[in-house]
């Protein structure tokens, strides 16, 4: 018996009261979310700028915007996507009621890293509150500003019988594990999603992973190098490069390359000044495990920009590196830092090869004046998601599924993606306690007569035919 | 297989926004006995069309549709994507040590378990259509023959080797009473006066299962059938009263021409008794009132669910099959078996040029930055001013 057991209990006897079943109580659950945003607006920057010493900026459009914009959406389709889905039927069925309808799952568990620690908790907590489920969140211990809000003032917002915060660390993570929940939405690295999914498969818990790898970025010779280093260092440098969409490494021409670098260069400088240290736009690394991790990189090939770094601030310069062997720790693990090595290759068959020899990303990007490149490279790769000619933007489109796929995730959400992960799809069929006649055919004794007139009647409607 | 184009914002109004449908890569799909063809055939429909190569696990317990799938299927298809490999429990335990891009399995919970521990090994993402006890419901407003006709009929469809068969009735006292000989009249209709001797009815797979079964016969009363013939691997279309919830035949899926009646004094105790067990993989209502149906499916949750009928639901391919909690994750049939072995790539397609617009969003940040940014990235549908 330990601390969790009551917790899931008294959750899950609430939601066996049906309280979450109706779009009232979900639509103020989710107006709740919009409160604690507005209500602690500043609060929240500031546990984010202690966590990440993230910007003002950041915070806006990359945690409270972003989750904002969830629940907005959310609250203005949640009956839409809340009604049932008709479908189509076939002859046999033609009197009949058919439809699928959206169920919650019960217990969801959310777990939550520290890199997004706002966003990452509110839009799936969104897309679980709109499919009606209860919900225990797990934030992160490493992002502990933001812990603290969530932990103390998100539950006040929230009708506390069907919504929990638990805290604590691996151990107590997986302690939680042990215990039965109804599906489980995980955020975080690959290492720690196989052991919640060996987790999830002791209870047949179904299970969203969103996860991370090594994001290529292709950077063809035709194309304005300054255009590209500004949008990929954006995107690098966003967050301190924390970031799992981030764009983890360059493969590009040696021609190219001599052209990126001082236009990288130049980039750097317009976002962050002469000493990116003193800017306010550049975030921090979250601890001292990442950022001696991070440090211990800068030795990699060799730094053709940046390459400071102040223990004391957890500060590491917005640095590129040249000359990376495959073989080098940087090119052997998610970098998760503001580090972009630039790696040549000799054309674009050999960055899809070597894109191709390793395991299949989060997200990918190419970079061409050429559309025929670019299609080339969404053709003959895989990711869970990509983008030509720029960084992450694609994740800003609630209308597109983010996800992985392979060693980068599984399961996917945003906007309606949210609602449809946290929700059973039950199949329903209702027909008529009458017109029992017609079933004769399908009874026995069988006849091959009858058999030919089923299968008429299973066939699809469409195929529109006159019964003779 | 088309991309399928998506809404945009205002940031993205010029771009290409789209998901892309994808193959995983290679597919497993491991089949059980009781359908073994349709079982088989139905998954790898869809990881075909997705796009995948597939590696088919056919029953070894299904020996002569076994046969089949190994000698004659694979003429039928290049064979350098596809393969059929044979064993037992062994040998697909050593299968699934080794990687695989998506996993597609149907079976028991028990095995279900073991095949999603071997996929979390690799991050394999899984299909999982196992079992359970179908409850089915009738009230007491409603005609027992009609009744008694459609549940037999799904029952002891293929000898009740069917993971949607309905699994045990739940009604009044009353209703058993007339429950039973409209059984008995439709076990008749179907099969005779001697069943073992009808061409329509099934036997049990093997041994193994027959004495299961053999041995789910001791539970309650016999009402109607009983008999058994191993020599044949026959068990009779079978009804079983006073049954505890405590007897085997109410503690494992029965998967067997064995229908046992339960008796509940209400709607409400019939909808406690079910919420109070595993969710089943389809849950039945039979009633002439349309509010008694709604309320089962209002208040219990099911893979799938028909209302006074059985598992007619799985005809038509346009509403997934697939269970929740216990009996499975995942869906398929038509539209919802591509999109299984699909992986759904988000795609955003910008133009190279147009490197003005984005000042808004570099640093160095003003205030004006923050604002438009976060508005542009909103809308969805807006007019710029």
């Amino acid at each position: 018996m330990d601390s969790f057991e009551d917790t899931l209990r008294q959750l899950r006897e609430a939601f066996n009261t049906g309280r979450t079943r109706t779009a009232e109580f979900r639509a103020e659950q989710l107006r709740g979310l919009s409160r604690f945003l507005r209500d602690h607006k500043q609060q929240l920057q500031e546990a984010l700028a202690q966590d990440l010493h993230k910007s003002t900026f950041e915070s806006e459009v990359s945690e409270i915007a972003i989750s904002q914009a969830e629940v907005d959406l959310a609250l203005r389709n949640l009956r839409s996507w809340m009604k049932d889905e008709k479908v189509s039927k076939n002859l046999a069925t033609q009197l009949d009621s058919a439809f699928i309808r959206k169920e919650p799952f019960g217990l969801v568990l959310i777990i939550v890293p520290w890199n997004y620690p706002l966003n990452l908790t509110l839009v799936p907590l969104v897309g679980a509150i709109a499919a009606g489920n209860c919900v225990v969140l797990k934030p992160s211990e490493t992002s502990k500003a933001i812990e603290k809000i969530l932990a103390e003032i998100l539950p006040r917002y929230l009708d506390q019988s069907c919504f929990a915060v638990v805290l604590g660390g691996p151990q107590e993570t997986g302690q939680l594990l042990e215990h039965r929940f109804d599906y489980i939405f995980f955020t975080g690295n690959a290492y720690v999603g196989k052991i919640v999914m060996a987790a999830a498969a002791k209870h047949l818990t179904p299970i969203t992973l969103e996860l991370g790898g090594k994001n290529p970025c292709y950077v063809d010779d035709n194309c304005d190098p300054q255009t590209v280093a500004n949008r990929v260092a954006w995107f690098r440098y966003f967050n301190a490069g924390q970031t799992c969409v981030a764009p983890d490494y360059i493969l590009c021409s040696q021609e190219m390359q001599e052209q990126l670098v001082p236009a990288l260069q130049n980039a750097v400088t317009r976002f962050y000044g002469d000493n990116p240290q003193t800017s306010p736009n550049l975030g921090r690394i979250i601890n001292q495990k990442h950022f001696k991790r991070l440090q211990g990189l800068l030795g990699c090939g060799r730094v053709a920009i940046g390459g400071q770094s102040d223990e004391n601030d957890l500060y590491i310069a917005p640095t590129v590196l040249v000359d990376v062997q495959e073989t080098e720790p940087v090119m052997q693990e998610e970098i998760f830092g503001p580090i972009l090595p630039l790696l040549t290759v000799k054309n674009l068959d050999e960055a899809i090869d070597f894109i191709n020899r390793r395991e299949k990303p989060l997200a990918l990007y190419a970079f061409s004046k050429r559309s025929q490149v670019i299609k080339q490279v969404l053709a003959r790769t895989s990711s869970g998601g990509f983008c030509g000619n720029d960084g992450f933007m694609h994740m800003t489109l609630s209308s597109l599924p983010f996800g992985g796929v392979g060693a980068s995730g599984m399961g996917r959400y945003h906007g309606k993606f949210s609602f449809d992960t946290f929700s059973n799809q039950r199949a329903c069929l209702l027909r008529s306690p009458g017109m029992e006649k017609i079933n004769d055919l399908r009874y026995p004794p069988y006849s091959r007569r009858n058999l030919r007139m089923l299968l008429v009647a299973m066939q699809e409607r469409s195929c529109s035919c006159t019964l003779l």
